[in-house]
């Protein structure tokens, strides 16, 4: 490790953009004071990892509308409580009589559900590869135990399409990815292999220890223009992933064109439930509204990594964490959340 | 016997709820006169201070509500340099509360208050609609010592920074029972007249003194930086946390750095005491896993600093956000 570190503290090659896709390897990053660690040379960008960050405001507004509805409470997980939507956050929303209910897992939905079998509970679903199986054990087992007053509101991504968008779309240059660990224990190191091999870009797929990281930094450095991608996680991570957990989205789900926060729809990047089992659905189809309520907030061009979180105007301004506009500075995995509390590129 | 309604009518069952159950174990001089207010000798400075406790469960591994309601006021106290004399308590009972957790409550706040050499001196008792829960307010006041002076201003550059034991315990305690997972973690709510008497007995240079609670020890030391106008920098190697607290906040993506503690505080002391502090921390009672974690500089002020365990710095920010409610 010290020579990993003594390399990337003084590399002196070419320039090197490199994108961490994933939230919690954002916040790995500012938690282990990575940039301290690296050479002027080498650039760190945060891509759109956050599953808070990427929800459009429609997908919001439709559950403050579902939590103020009689009979119907919504249950999330605590970041989306304070996400706005186009006017207000669930916060908001409860403060008003709208019934809202902060849990820790999408299971902790079922003991309430039992325990209250009059209230409709929907689960604000948001998430990538690595939280959707969880989501198909709770409908699981829901239907096995015949729990009918449970329903999803489902804004789920996944990652291999969005990367391919970044790499056609975005403007400035991205010379190699930090793959999202998690993501990869469920779908495994290949399904960053057409991407690799297709913009000849190095991929390495990494866990959240600072070691880990900065590991796959010095194997993205090294082995720059190299389309492969290296497993780096391999205690977690199989070629192949997690086949049962697999299955199991696919019993329940089915690839959609899905909405993306600042960027638009992207064909195939999303799931939604399968339509046999439709009446789970809380109405997620058609949430594509995406309404910024403050026109300077550049949380978008944050998402894609086409500018740090410190080079939009209303940063550490009128956006923080305690007033924050945009979803990247509400979310705990949201990039201008920890360069705010990390001070990372302020003076 | 389940509380009703008609112990907090201020008639005769809440005179029978008073004497069988506060009264019994809280007795001493002052209370049994049962007076209106209680009158007590007094001092020069006095220290007072007050805080409720909503803590869910009211029972937990390694304490209850009625050990952090003197705890936490007595901590309060202790760490302001103050020696904790009287304590009040309210009490607000809801509806349905079954007696006997209520005298296991006043039974364990007795023997707390008896182990931090304090007085109950005075009390009130309501009785609320609801489904059985207990809500304790306590007050106290303490005496300071004549030319005891400790607070944030006394802060200087090179004073080191003292954490007195293991980070995080008690929030993972509460977490863990409300989660219903099984752990060997037990809360370290404790009363800290011990170690704090013999800091200020040996004559340590105690500048500045808190107790670690909601907000933890990242957030006392922003407190610190910002009042005292200095950058603190702390060792990330440093800081102590128990293997098991450590395996579990990483599952539960919690930081030790900012989980509530209501036995544990940080002391920032004269350099030259620093090591003569440490030794009596580690020899106190509840002190055992203290360690001398930062040092206070002059480098940016306003500012925590962490040196991490891989080599890098970074800032240590505020806590933002609701944290885990009903905590203490």
């Amino acid at each position: 490790m010290t020579d990993i570190k003594a390399f990337l503290k003084h590399y002196d090659g070419p320039a090197l953009s490199l994108m961490e896709v994933c939230g919690t390897h954002t916040a790995s990053i500012s938690r282990c004071g990575i940039p301290s660690m690296l050479s002027p040379q080498i650039h760190l960008i945060s891509g759109p990892g956050c599953p808070v960050c990427v929800t459009v405001t429609a997908y919001i507004d439709r559950l403050i509308a579902l939590s103020l509805e009689p009979g119907c409470t919504v249950v999330s997980f605590g970041d989306m409580l304070r996400v706005r939507g186009s006017r207000e956050n669930l916060q908001d929303a409860r403060a008003r009589g709208g019934h809202v209910t902060m849990v820790y897992s999408p299971m902790d939905v079922l003991p309430l559900a039992v325990q209250h079998p009059d209230t409709c509970y929907i689960f604000a679903a948001v998430g990538f590869e690595t939280t959707t199986p969880v989501y198909a054990l709770l409908l699981q087992e829901c239907i096995q135990r015949n729990i009918q007053n449970v329903k999803l509101l489902t804004a789920l991504k996944t990652m291999p399409p969005v990367i391919d968008w970044l790499c056609t779309t975005r403007s400035g240059k991205i010379d190699g990815f930090l793959a999202p660990g998690h993501v990869s224990v469920i779908t495994g190191s290949r399904i960053f292999e057409p991407l690799a091999q297709r913009y000849g870009l190095p991929f390495a797929v990494s866990g959240f220890e600072g070691d880990e990281i900065l590991s796959a930094l010095y194997a993205l450095v090294k082995l720059r223009r190299q389309g492969k991608v290296y497993n780096l996680y391999p205690q977690c991570v199989t070629h192949d992933g997690n086949e049962q957990a697999q299955k199991l989205v696919n019993t329940y789900f089915e690839p959609v064109a899905a909405s993306w926060r600042g960027i638009g729809s992207i064909p195939h990047s999303g799931l939604q439930l399968r339509r046999e089992y439709a009446q789970y659905d809380a109405g997620s189809s058609g949430l594509t509204a995406d309404h910024e309520a403050n026109r300077q907030c550049r949380c978008k061009d944050v998402l894609v990594g086409a500018i740090a979180p410190h080079q939009c105007p209303l940063f550490g301004s009128v956006c923080t964490p305690d007033t924050p506009c945009g979803a990247c500075m509400v979310s705990t995995e949201g990039s201008c959340f920890h360069y705010f509390q990390n001070r990372r590129g302020m003076s | 016997m389940k509380i009703t309604t008609a112990h907090g009518s201020g008639g005769k069952e809440t005179g029978t709820l008073i004497q069988t159950i506060f009264a019994a174990q809280f007795q001493n001089p002052v209370l049994d006169r049962m007076e209106d207010a209680a009158v007590v000798p007094g001092s020069a400075q006095i220290a007072m201070t007050t805080d409720s406790f909503v803590v869910d469960p009211i029972f937990f591994r390694g304490g209850d509500i009625g050990r952090l309601a003197v705890c936490g006021t007595v901590n309060d106290l202790l760490v302001s340099g103050a020696v904790p004399q009287y304590l009040t308590c309210g009490f607000i009972l809801e509806e349905g509360l079954d007696t006997d957790d209520l005298e296991r409550v006043v039974h364990s706040m007795q023997q707390t208050a008896q182990e931090a050499g304090v007085s109950i001196v005075a009390g009130d008792t309501k009785v609320i609609e609801g489904h059985g829960g207990l809500y304790i307010n306590t007050a106290g006041v303490g005496f300071v010592p004549e030319g005891r002076v400790v607070g944030a201003r006394q802060i200087q550059p090179g004073d080191k920074v003292l954490v007195s034991g293991n980070l995080g315990d008690h929030h993972t305690t509460i977490l863990c029972a409300r989660l219903a997972m099984e752990t060997e973690i037990s809360s370290d709510c404790a009363p800290l007249g011990g170690m704090v008497g013999a800091l200020f007995d040996a004559g340590i240079a105690v500048h500045a003194m808190r107790d670690i609670t909601r907000g933890g020890l990242g957030q006392v030391l922003n407190e610190y930086a910002k009042a005292s106008g200095t950058c603190i920098t702390i060792e990330e190697t440093q800081l102590p946390v128990s293997p098991s607290v450590l395996h579990l906040s990483g599952v539960l993506g919690l930081d030790p750095l900012f989980m509530g503690n209501e036995g544990k505080l940080c002391a920032i002391v004269a350099p030259r005491d620093a090591e003569n502090a440490l030794q009596i921390l580690r020899s106190s009672p509840y002190g055992a896993d203290a360690r001398i974690c930062g040092t206070v500089t002059d480098q940016d002020a306003g500012i925590v600093l962490m040196e991490t365990k891989i080599g890098g710095t970074r800032v240590v920010p505020e806590l933002y956000g609701e944290g885990l409610p009903r905590i203490c």
